[in-house]
């Protein structure tokens, strides 16, 4: 059998789905895999589609990957869905919503399970989008979980924000106004065909030209009102999404926020390795006998993490 | 290497049948027991089910038929998933199955009926005792 990444390489969805679980694993291997990867990815545009529960995220997705089919991209979908804090097991149902996509062989969706991250990705969306990114789709749209305030994670991943807000969430934009709203690239209302839909739009107007941090700056953020049900706006959403990506490509931003990206991913590796090495030095009866010193008051939390990390040969 | 993933699981509603309640239950009880379950809705199309299927990397697909067309339908369904060279991934069959086509369906490669009244506990066990073990382990 030919090499699992020659496979992806050339084309197989096969090979691009099975790399997606082996990196959903987070295994030895698969960072073998990804140091490969690396190489063959850094094409694609990559765009996040954030907002609260039932904005319309999988809906608006759909459309907009339909529109941009009409322009010839050859799209990846990362739609990540949480995982039940009790059972560990997840329903994935944004391919509901996605079903007209379905069969075209120039559309790749994948469903994750946040499994445990609490940033409104998974762990190793990163990845999977980098397995994309190198199989050929570009752009790759990421779909987050359903946020609130602090999900701000696809910050970190993606070049482009779209935040979809809903009209009729009323005070619910100023509740989210410190949070979400703030990494926004484009803004799109969701079901204009809503009543509220305009007001929703002024609302969002006004708390954009109260934000002199971004005011002053030389993008301009658009929103972009959008209606799956009368089919509008979409052609509008693509363009948005072009020109951001012309405007990161020009003014230098891309690679910038490319850097600060891989800043980021680069400390966070580091710090799973030093996770990983503490869990093989100090085996489960001895955290526990640690935990139990702690919970006494016999020891303090921040010695007994000092002397750990002395142990693993951190200074 | 013993490390196991969550089992993934599709939940394919193929045909006409506008109910799915039931389907839904299953997948509630799947997710409960752990697993990722994709459900896809609705009126799905046997490519649209096995594109999901591949694209998901899926260890099982359970479908689910009311309406009488499994016969149509299943055939479809278990030869595209040939065409596509998919022969590690579990197949079972739900809904209103006559006991006589139940022999046809099974000689097809679905290795499991579930009419109505079968427990939940009944279908997790069949998932987690009939997919293959090696696509759960890690590594490949």
């Amino acid at each position: 059998m030919q090499n699992i990444i020659e496979r992806l390489l050339a084309g197989d969805r096969r090979a691009l789905a099975r790399m997606v679980t082996l990196l959903e694993s987070e295994t030895p291997q698969a960072r073998r895999y990804l140091a490969e990867l690396h190489q063959h990815s850094g094409k694609a545009h990559i765009v996040g589609v954030t907002g609260a529960p039932g904005a319309g995220k999988s809906t608006l997705v759909t459309h907009l990957v339909r529109e941009l089919r009409r322009r010839e991209h050859k799209v990846g979908i990362v739609a990540v869905d949480p995982t039940s804090p009790f059972s560990g097991g997840a329903i994935l149902g944004d391919r509901i919503r996605m079903m007209e996509l379905a069969g075209d062989p120039n559309v790749f969706i994948r469903s994750m399970a946040s499994r445990g991250s609490l940033g409104g990705l998974a762990a190793s969306t990163r990845d999977v989008v980098r397995a994309m990114d190198a199989a050929g789709y570009d752009p790759i749209i990421i779909e987050t979980v359903g946020t609130g305030q602090a999900e701000v994670e696809i910050m970190r991943t993606a070049q482009t924000v779209l935040v979809v807000v809903a009209p009729g969430m009323g005070d619910d934009i100023q509740a989210i106004k410190a949070g979400i709203l703030e990494i926004a690239d484009i803004f799109v209302v969701s079901k204009m065909d809503k009543p509220g839909a305009d007001q929703t739009v002024a609302e969002l107007a006004m708390l954009l030209s109260l934000d002199t941090r971004r005011s002053s700056a030389a993008w301009r953020i658009p929103i972009v009102k959008t209606s799956a049900l009368k089919d509008e706006g979409f052609v509008q959403l693509a363009d948005a999404v072009q020109h951001h990506h012309e405007y990161l490509l020009t003014s230098g931003l891309l690679t910038q926020r490319a850097q600060r990206q891989i800043r980021s991913e680069l400390q966070m590796l580091v710090v799973q390795a030093v996770i990983n090495t503490l869990k093989a030095e100090v085996h489960e009866d001895e955290w526990q006998r640690l935990i139990d010193e702690i919970t006494n008051r016999e020891r303090d939390p921040y010695t007994v993490a000092h002397e750990l990390a002395v142990r693993i040969g951190l200074k | 290497m013993a490390e196991t993933r969550p089992i993934r699981v599709l939940v394919a509603k193929p045909g006409l049948d506008g109910h799915d309640r039931g389907a839904k239950i299953i997948a509630r009880a799947l997710r409960d027991a752990g697993m990722e379950v994709i459900y896809t809705g609705i009126r799905q199309t046997p490519e649209m089910i096995v594109e999901a299927a591949i694209q998901e990397d899926v260890d099982a697909i359970l479908m689910s038929i009311l309406s009488g067309a499994h016969m149509a339908l299943f055939p479809k369904v278990m030869a595209l998933l040939k065409q596509n060279n998919v022969a590690d991934v579990l197949v079972a069959a739900g809904g209103i199955l006559p006991d006589e086509d139940i022999p046809t369906i099974t000689a097809m490669g679905i290795k499991g009926c579930f009419g109505p009244g079968t427990s939940m506990e009944e279908i997790i066990r069949f998932v987690r005792e009939n997919i293959q073990a090696d696509r759960l382990s890690v590594e490949v």
